[in-house]
């Protein structure tokens, strides 16, 4: 080998860089290492999920609709995704909500996954489009069903932020269940 | 169309593992590259651009690599760029180096699909608070398997069908040497007993975490003829290729069947010349990571009516010898290095019809579909590949 080496095969021969010297290892080389990774950040929600993030404190659920449209979202991105035309209609919706579509969890991630089996679900609020994710409480797992009417449970007063934290899931309430046919396209 | 022709001329890919710690990044993705160049009987100096696609960051921990692949690849000076369309990313990848030369800029294009899923955490990745919406504490499949539950409810398909769809890709599996999981003792008894993560799926039904790479050299009609000439290799045409997305949350938004897969898929099919999928298609390389999705897709994609798909699954029509093989590669559910996994199905169907696929080729394949879809099931990428010049 030349003292020097190509390290690259274009332009040709221009780049090139003195031969590396390698010194034995002794042992055996370290070829994986864990290092716990984070990030901090500010996050600026913006004006549409600042009035949510806001209503959640005061324990109302938020969605924002088109003028003149009907469709309200929740939670929503500032516009309407069918459409794009941003949404400025501020309407409460819920709290009572009916369960589009649930799984059955027996593997939790995350620091706030409840004990296993926990039902993970989407809750779909009263006159939203679209429904919200979410845990559901206070009944056997294998008793959820598609169309079950539930509403959620709030955090204590004093704990209470602007964050979707403040639901700490959702728990049937008596009411019958609606129809699963009614439910398609609220997922 | 007025698009040059484009062909695959070359494919290459590594052995999937779950922790491939004898090489980095980039010696990952040198060595498919470099696989695929010597199938096609080309060096790197042959390359006119490099197209390369991944998993988002944060499922590898690892920020913007390609800002220093380049020199991994032997590939300085050359363009090279990267594709984003999470986990539809490695079809997504291919079609954008298609386009390159359809455009008749360039000649030969390399485009590679990887990714190393044991250097970080995907499932932590899709499962990190954000305020505004309530943490999916159960990743993807607890995303996921609310869909499959209303599929099976829908449908009114038999419990054990996603059974025999983990069983035939496992066992599939076996045949091709590149596959991740190799599982000899698999039974439909195993796959039945095995632990239930996100009821309705087991976890024999659900894909494994995979490190990998899968690369692919596209030529246009005077270069598929060269390389055609120095390896005794055909190429496989790329006779139609599609993108679409939808949003994640819409009003009316049908997770089970999304409008933005059917209408990739008439779209594949209008410039590929098929009416009838199931009489045209020989075979197909579908993206089915938890094994529901092979039905589900089946319908999605025009090989049966809405909510019929499970009785091909249920009759065979999938298996290897059957009408219309899905998987024989062992799919998704036998490998899964995220960011190769598109590539993967689009390369396997280029292999299928190159008559390349060793223990795993289907006799006789003339036409075959690659598809991809990632995100909340909300992008999809197709691609269909001939035998024949179009």
């Amino acid at each position: 080998m030349s003292d020097d080496r190509t390290v690259s095969t274009f332009p040709e021969g221009v780049w090139t860089q003195p031969a590396v010297t390698v010194p034995a290892l002794e042992g055996e080389p370290v070829q994986r290492v864990t290092i716990p990774a984070s990030m901090r950040y500010d996050y600026s929600p913006g004006l549409t999920q600042t009035r949510f993030l806001r209503g959640l404190e005061q324990k109302k659920i938020y969605g924002e609709r088109t003028p003149g449209a009907e469709d309200v979202y929740v939670s929503h991105r500032g516009v309407d995704p069918v459409t794009g035309v941003p949404t400025t209609e501020v309407v409460e919706v819920g709290p009572n909500a009916t369960i589009t579509a649930f799984c059955v969890v027996h593997i939790g991630f995350g620091v706030n996954a409840p004990p296993t089996p926990f039902v993970s679900a989407l809750f779909l609020a009263d006159g939203a489009v679209v429904s919200l994710y979410g845990t559901v409480g206070e009944v056997e797992y294998d008793k959820v069903r598609i169309g079950m009417r539930v509403e959620p449970v709030w955090v204590d007063d004093d704990a209470l932020t602007t964050s979707m934290e403040n639901i700490k899931y959702w728990r049937p309430i008596d009411e019958p269940d609606v129809p699963a046919e009614q439910l398609k396209g609220h997922m | 169309m007025g698009a040059n022709r484009v062909a695959v001329i070359g494919c290459g890919q590594t052995k999937y593992t779950a922790i491939r710690g004898d090489v980095s990044m980039p010696g990952l993705i040198r060595e498919a590259a470099y696989r695929a160049l010597d199938d096609a009987g080309l060096t790197m100096d042959d390359i006119d651009a490099v197209v390369i696609g991944k998993a988002p960051d944060f499922f590898e921990g690892m920020m913007m690599p390609e800002t220093y692949l380049a020199e991994a690849l032997g590939a300085v000076g050359k363009p090279l760029f990267r594709v984003h369309t999470a986990g539809s990313v490695g079809g997504s990848t291919a079609i954008v180096a298609a386009s390159h030369v359809e455009a008749g800029v360039h000649e030969r294009v390399l485009t590679i699909g990887w990714q190393q899923q044991s250097v970080s955490e995907a499932m932590w990745a899709l499962s990190f608070p954000i305020p505004f919406q309530q943490q999916l504490v159960a990743g993807a499949g607890g995303y996921f398997a609310p869909f499959i539950r209303e599929y099976m409810r829908r449908s009114g398909a038999p419990d054990d069908i996603g059974i025999l769809v983990a069983l035939k890709d496992r066992v599939n599996a076996l045949k091709n040497p590149y596959a991740h999981l190799h599982e000899p003792e698999i039974s439909y008894d195993s796959i039945k007993e095995s632990f239930m993560l996100w009821e309705p799926i087991r976890y024999s039904e659900t894909c494994p975490s995979s490190d990998g790479a899968f690369a692919m050299v596209l030529g246009s009609e005077k270069a598929a003829e060269q390389a055609q000439a120095a390896t005794g290799v055909r190429p496989a045409w790329i006779i139609g290729t599609s993108m679409k997305s939808e949003p994640a949350t819409a009003n009316g938004r049908d997770q089970i069947t999304p409008q933005a897969g059917k209408d990739c898929a008439a779209d594949v099919y209008r410039q590929a010349g098929i009416t009838n999928p199931l009489e045209q298609i020989d075979m197909v390389e579908m993206y089915v990571p938890f094994s529901w999705y092979e039905p589900m897709w089946l319908e999605n994609l025009g090989f049966a009516a809405e909510g019929e798909g499970w009785k091909l699954t249920e009759k065979g029509t999938t298996q290897m010898d059957g009408q219309l093989p899905v998987n024989c590669s062992g799919g998704v559910l036998s490998t899964n290095p995220i960011g190769a996994s598109g590539m993967i199905r689009f390369g396997e169907a280029a292999m299928q019809v190159r008559g390349q696929a060793g223990d795993h080729q289907v006799d006789g394949v003339n036409t075959a579909l690659g598809h991809a879809y990632g995100g909340a099931a909300q992008f999809f990428a197709m691609w269909v590949v001939s035998a024949e010049k179009p």
